[in-house]
């Protein structure tokens, strides 16, 4: 510890005078160069040090980020679609594919592994592939062939494109996806994917629609609302340290979205009572096809909307174009007889009758031009409150002939008949009206009872709301809406009471659907069965029955339309096919939604069977057109 | 002067080392948070498929099969059905 203290000067002198060779005096340049040498070392590694960091840096930069910057991906989910009570309808889950990197893939051992681990690994590999095939369903010699077929050698020489890169499997499930990873073999690689599911299945197919293989809508809901459904994966620049976790964001390349759920107006409940119930009768009447929708009253809501025939959204292998389409909204057909309570309300808007005013309809048919309108049954005098319950075409067309054309046409239109529904809805159908300047007499005839013009389903359930409400017309939609809504009017509230009375009528034991009647509920609507058009005129034996009417009769709640297709099991009259199902329907839902009834809870006693109840079909007259 | 190097240098040293320790505490934390997040989605994922599950396990038809098939259970006749009022309690009382 002492030497340590002693000053340096002292030291060095002491050596120096002690040792002769420290005597010596080394020439002054020696130590200058090394001086310079050293510095000029130095210098050089300095100014490569700040070359490096400051002007040329984008190099080291670029390996910088490289060694510890990482894309990753932000997935996007589509948006569920729910019902009214969050019942999901369509959702999307997390699916795998799988991806071949086929110039990575090794099928065994090569001269190019040189080290023994490079050959263990490569052996791992060929062993895992072997494993590989049965999970993704192949053979393993298929498997091969897909690695050689459409990698090196063979196609290559025969001048096929080489494509590295290709997907093997699509939509793979979670737990098979982890047993491929688990494989790790070098070239293989899983993405993730979302596949959509619609647990409701065929009960609510054409409502919900479709989305195809990549989620985009291809029908339904899916197609109309895909703007706001549709997620979008983004992604961003992070920072991994070397454990792989994620330490620090650097940028967002991509901004991610997730879809939008959407929660539509319909009641799973009433939906699949509505489907169950038109598919019990397109089935029992061996009908071609059939359509129902159900809307609320007070808020226009659709609370439900089956089709048949229908499909499976989510097996849809093979698909028809009879099996795909929204009868209810896309097609059009001459309404019939559920016409009749437009003409006659615009008679009574009109003051040209009164519920109780008398037209005589004897003899049951009528001459106009050189056509014949006719009743099936002769009546003789009716009041207008039994022109529309009995469903005389003479009668409702006498009505029709104090009417001006402008005035029905403005009536229809007014009713939404000949336009589009206000549905955000691929498809909907606008029907058909044509302008009244060129209606002829006869063709006002007919149009009064639902011949000569077309209308889609939900148009004519949604044209009854002037009745069900107090005359104003209802807005629909498909999305969930709690508060109710404002129509626009178009016939007075008195009209509408009269008309609720006339349609109650109709839909009792001396009307003309006295099946539509349910237990506890009063129920008010009219049939329909009209001649559908084939190629240029009618056929003689091809109906289509319908059912429009609302519940209960005196404070409605539900509009109900009803419409089956062909049915060809002897009987087709719309008081025998379609009001059974407006029947089991109503009393379902009504009970679903908690209306309290205003009827006893009496069974229905229907009148006899044999009983003449027909409606008139007005055929003869339409192939006069 | 010196003191005022000595303290400068000291209280130099002292934020520099502040410095590491709060970034890597911002790491820990952002590793967490990134972990929560992944959590989360997984969550969320599996809540997907739970809720599908349960729409398709729930389905009206599946349920109504079940019901008439297995449990032979039917829909009571409507006569006998018996509706009670809302005022139930009231209309009890003799």
């Amino acid at each position: 510890m002492n030497a340590a203290t002693i000053p340096v000067n002292a030291a060095s002198v002491a050596m120096k005078a002690n040792q002769p060779l420290l005597q010596l005096r080394l020439p002054l340049w020696r130590s200058r160069f090394m001086m310079v040498i050293l510095f000029g070392a130095f210098a050089t590694l300095m100014g490569r040090a700040v070359y490096l960091q400051a002007w040329n840096n984008d190099f080291l930069q670029e390996e910088g980020e490289a060694r510890t910057q990482r894309t990753v991906e932000i997935s996007g989910v589509r948006g569920k679609i729910t019902d009214r009570h969050g019942e999901v309808f369509a959702s999307s889950t997390e699916v795998k594919s799988v991806y071949a990197s086929l110039e990575d893939i090794r099928i065994g051992i090569t001269p190019k592994d040189k080290t023994e681990a490079a050959r263990k690994r490569a052996d791992r590999n060929a062993q895992a592939l072997k494993q590989l095939a049965p999970l993704l369903g192949i053979s393993e010699g298929e498997l091969y062939r897909r690695i050689g077929g459409t990698s090196t050698k063979p196609g290559a020489e025969k001048g096929e494109r080489k494509r590295d890169f290709v997907r093997w499997a699509r939509q793979l499930p979670p737990d098979l996806a982890d047993q491929i990873a688990a494989l790790k073999i070098d070239g293989i690689h899983l993405q993730r994917e979302y596949k959509r599911t619609y647990p409701a299945g065929e009960v609510a197919a054409h409502i919900v629609g479709f989305t195809g293989i990549d989620e985009n809508g291809q029908e339904g809901i899916e197609l109309a609302m895909q703007e706001s459904l549709a997620g979008q994966a983004g992604s961003r620049r992070v920072i991994k340290d070397r454990r792989g976790n994620i330490v620090e964001d650097v940028a967002s390349i991509q901004a991610s979205r997730q879809g939008q759920e959407l929660a539509l107006s319909i009641d799973s409940k009433i939906q699949y009572l509505a489907y169950s119930q038109l598919k019990q009768a397109v089935e029992a009447h061996g009908a071609k096809a059939g359509g129902i929708v159900v809307l609320d009253v007070h808020t226009g809501e659709v609370l439900a909307l089956a089709n048949l025939p229908t499909y499976n959204p989510n097996a849809r292998a093979q698909l028809t174009g009879a099996q795909l389409r929204n009868r209810v909204l896309t097609d059009e057909f001459e309404p019939g007889s559920t016409m009749k309570p437009f003409t006659a309300a615009l008679a009574l808007e009109q003051g040209q009758v009164r519920p109780d005013t008398v037209i005589q309809t004897a003899p049951g048919r009528m001459h106009i031009g050189n056509a014949t309108i006719s009743d099936a049954h002769p009546h003789g005098a009716m009041s207008v409150a039994e022109i529309i319950q009995k469903s005389s075409n003479v009668g409702t067309v006498k009505m029709a002939m104090n009417i001006e054309r402008a005035d029905m046409w403005e009536m229809y239109r007014k009713v939404g008949l000949g336009a589009p529904p206000p549905l955000q809805f691929p498809g909907a159908s606008p029907g058909r009206v044509r302008d009244w300047k060129k209606w002829r007499p006869i063709e006002q005839a007919t149009m009064s009872y639902g011949y000569g013009l077309s209308v889609s389903l939900v148009q004519i359930a949604r044209a009854y709301s002037i009745f069900a409400r107090d005359g104003d017309l209802m807005p629909v939609t498909f999305t969930k809406r709690d508060s109710p809504v404002l129509g626009q009017p178009v016939i007075s509230p008195e009209t509408a009471r009269e008309m609720r009375t006339m349609l109650a009528a109709a839909a009792s034991n001396v009307g003309t659907a006295p099946k539509a009647q349910t237990m506890g509920y009063s129920v008010a609507g009219k049939t329909g069965t009209a001649h559908k058009q084939e190629g240029g005129g009618y056929a003689e034996k091809k109906y289509r029955a319908s059912f429009v009417g609302f519940a209960p009769a005196g404070k409605p709640r539900l509009i109900i339309a009803v419409m089956i297709d062909e049915p060809s099991n002897g009987k087709y009259y719309g008081g025998d096919v379609a009001a059974p199902v407006f029947s089991a329907v109503s009393g379902g839902a009504l009970r679903a939604l908690g209306v309290p009834p205003d009827l006893a809870m009496k069974p229905i006693v229907l009148p006899p069977e044999n009983r003449e109840i027909r409606e008139s079909l007005g055929v003869s007259l339409a192939k006069a057109e | 002067m010196t003191r005022l190097n000595l303290l400068l240098a000291l209280t130099l040293i002292l934020t520099a080392l502040s410095v590491v320790t709060s970034s890597h505490r911002a790491r820990k934390l952002f590793i967490g948070l990134e972990e929560a997040q992944v959590q989360q989605a997984r969550i969320e994922e599996d809540w997907r498929r739970l809720q599908l599950e349960q729409g398709t396990l729930a389905k009206h038809a599946f349920v109504e099969e079940v019901a008439k098939k297995r449990l032979n259970m039917r829909t009571p006749d409507a006569r006998a059905l018996q509706f009670v009022p809302l005022n139930a309690a009231a209309v009890v009382k003799p």
